[in-house]
């Protein structure tokens, strides 16, 4: 009787956990012709970030790879999650890096109070401006190679722009989300959000900073489904 | 040393503080132009180290090399100044310079000790321009003042560089702080820019009153024009520098970039749709602002008011006779105004590089001190031809010195 029952229990947690494990997966499609990336000349200029680098370095304003998929889009459901429903922070650190005189990733996405590691790999000076307009803004400076500070957001805002003043070219973007269910595609435009979603309907938004913003519904059923959408060159 | 040779020295001294005044100008221009006004987040600290230990090393890190720049600079012009209100003030000014100087010991302690941590660096920054003052209060040198209208001249810029050190430390410390929309670093570095303009005029008008070129007595048979069409230029070159200012703290100077059409228009449309459009189609912006395109139209609209008035009064001045101190003043005024013109159609047409933004920026610091220059030489002849001099009147005013004549 006793193993019977451990054998029960186990089912269920079984059953919950495959029943509340879903994932949306997709791709970003760029329809029309991307403007050609420009050079960031002023790195070149810079005798210490110049010297970081053996190729031209370009905007990443359109990033298009395989198939016209498109990269840096944030994608993030809208609508459709339960209301009232709260959500902790993951315990995972995205990284935001200072390499070679730009942000890498340009486009960054986390939870409100998630840490964000934010690291110079370069061996010399640059200063972390968050320039928030709902969440409080900070500028520090980060003067060693390998230095990283974790930073966090209170509240939801999407495009938080953080920018370098020591070399003003350089800027990246922070987009915090009141729920976990995000995600920035990759080089070729996909993208897949994952989580404890239950089945049903969502609405999903994809945000490109010169594209715009494009909305989708999707149903997920048995914790599964595909959404693709396009954005059009502005 | 003799009185004329004194005053030699003087004058020279003031031109001195003035060109560096407008140098200092040009790189508050430029700091403001590159963005990097926010390069070293702390002040008057520098990264933590005393403004003049900073690091060779991190001194000529990118940006830091143009904002720590302009921190020493503006120091050093904030001393050169003081030592001017000393030198024009005589003995005189040593009372109130003691007077001063421990006041802000004593108010710089008073922050230190009990303010938060946001006005730390105001503390820090009162301690060091009053160790400054008291040292200037100290300096025994029995040298003659200058006149009544140098030494009041000396005393507001005195007040003056001392407020605009302070608002550019302000424009740092409350970068984030925000008050109706706006961030501290905006409302203070607006605020900074805007006094440094005037500062920079005042500096050039107290020049030129202590130069040999200052005549008023020699004025008072010469026909001077009512002041009006040089107010009202005058004032459309302060609106043009506002305006620029404001550019420069926007980001806007690029906001358009066609010219002279505007996005092939001729006044471009300000909706969100628009603004989208334009800013997808650049590769230099990620996004534009309704405010950003008026502020740029306005300016563009300005210039040519400015042009025009300025074109006018020259065009007056041409009737007065040679060797009036307003046809001499006009023609350099229009010279100026018309480079001006030139440098910003060229600021636009190149994609705003430093060097021509920079001297876009210095011409207009002239342009407005030629104007306001222009504007107190009218008031000031006009006065003389009332026989009511305001400022060296020989044997009423006996410290009053005029380099180059005695009196």
């Amino acid at each position: 009787m006793k193993n019977t029952l451990k054998f029960a229990a186990s089912l269920a947690v079984i059953a919950a956990t495959s029943a509340s494990a879903a994932s949306i997966t997709g791709k970003i499609k760029l329809t029309g012709e991307a403007p050609a990336p420009r050079e960031i000349t002023p790195i070149t200029a810079d005798k210490m970030c110049g010297a970081l680098h053996s190729k031209p370095v370009m905007t990443r304003t359109y990033v298009v790879g395989a198939d016209k998929g498109l990269a840096n889009v944030a994608v993030y459901i809208k609508e459709g999650l339960p209301a009232g429903k709260t959500y902790t922070a993951p315990a995972t650190k995205p990284l935001i890096d200072q390499v070679g005189c730009i942000y890498e990733p340009f486009i960054s996405a986390a939870m409100v109070g998630q840490t964000i590691d934010i690291k110079n790999s370069d061996s010399f000076m640059h200063n972390v401006n968050c320039q928030a307009k709902i969440n409080k803004g900070f500028n520090f400076a980060q003067a060693t190679k390998g230095q990283v500070n974790p930073k966090s957001f209170d509240k939801p805002e999407l495009a938080v722009k953080l920018i370098c003043n020591v070399h003003p070219w350089m800027s990246g973007y922070v987009h915090v989300f009141d729920h976990p269910f995000f995600a920035v595609t990759d080089k070729d435009g996909n993208f897949s959000i994952s989580g404890d979603l239950p089945d049903g309907k969502y609405t999903l938004e994809a945000n490109h900073l010169k594209s715009g913003l494009v909305t989708g519904t999707v149903e997920v059923k048995g914790g599964k489904a595909e959404l693709n959408l396009d954005l059009a060159v502005k | 040393m003799s009185t004329n040779r004194h005053s030699r020295s003087l004058f020279r001294f003031a031109t001195f503080v003035a060109l560096a005044t407008l140098g200092l100008v040009c790189l508050g221009g430029l700091v403001t132009s590159k963005g990097v006004g926010m390069a070293v987040p702390d002040w008057p600290t520098s990264f933590g180290y005393n403004m003049f230990a900073l690091p060779i090393s991190t001194w000529k890190t990118g940006g830091i090399f143009d904002e720590h720049t302009h921190r020493v600079w503006a120091s050093s012009v904030g001393l050169l100044v003081v030592v001017l209100t000393r030198w024009i003030g005589g003995p005189a000014s040593r009372r109130p310079l003691f007077l001063v100087g421990a006041a802000e010991l004593a108010l710089g302690s008073a922050l230190l000790l009990g303010a938060g941590v946001n006005w730390k660096g105001e503390g820090h920054f009162l301690l060091g321009i009053g160790g400054v003052v008291l040292a200037a209060a100290a300096v025994p040198w029995r040298n003659s003042p200058a006149s009544a209208t140098a030494i009041r001249m000396a005393w507001l810029a005195f007040w003056v560089v001392q407020i605009q050190g302070s608002l550019g430390g302000l424009r740092v410390v409350l970068d984030q702080w925000t008050v109706a929309g706006t961030t501290g670093g905006i409302l203070f570095g607006i605020l900074h820019g805007c006094l440094g303009q005037l500062f920079f005029g005042l500096l050039a008008a107290l020049t030129v009153h202590l130069s040999p070129w200052w005549r008023p007595e020699s004025w008072r048979r010469m026909p001077f024009p009512a002041p009006t069409l040089g107010l009202v230029a005058t004032f459309l070159v302060l609106g043009q520098l506002m305006l620029g200012l404001l550019m420069r703290h926007q980001h806007a100077g690029l906001a358009i970039p066609d010219l002279p059409l505007a996005y092939g228009q001729l006044w471009p449309a300000t909706d969100a749709a628009s603004l989208a459009r334009y800013a997808a189609a650049r590769t230099d912006v990620d996004s534009l602002t309704a405010f950003q395109v008026q502020i740029h139209m306005l300016h563009r609209m300005n210039a040519l008011l400015a042009l025009g008035a300025v074109t006018a009064l020259f065009s007056k001045a041409r009737n007065l006779p040679s060797g009036h101190p307003l046809r001499t003043l006009a023609t350099v005024w229009f010279s100026l105004t018309a480079t001006q013109f030139v440098l910003g159609v060229l600021t636009v047409l190149f994609g705003k590089p430093a060097d021509i933004a920079t001297a876009h920026v210095a011409v207009g610091s002239l342009s407005l001190s030629t104007g306001l220059l222009n504007s107190w030489i009218t008031w000031t002849g006009r006065s003389a031809g009332s026989e009511s001099l305001p400022v060296s009147i020989p044997g009423l005013i006996p410290q009053m010195t005029r380099p180059g004549r005695a009196l």
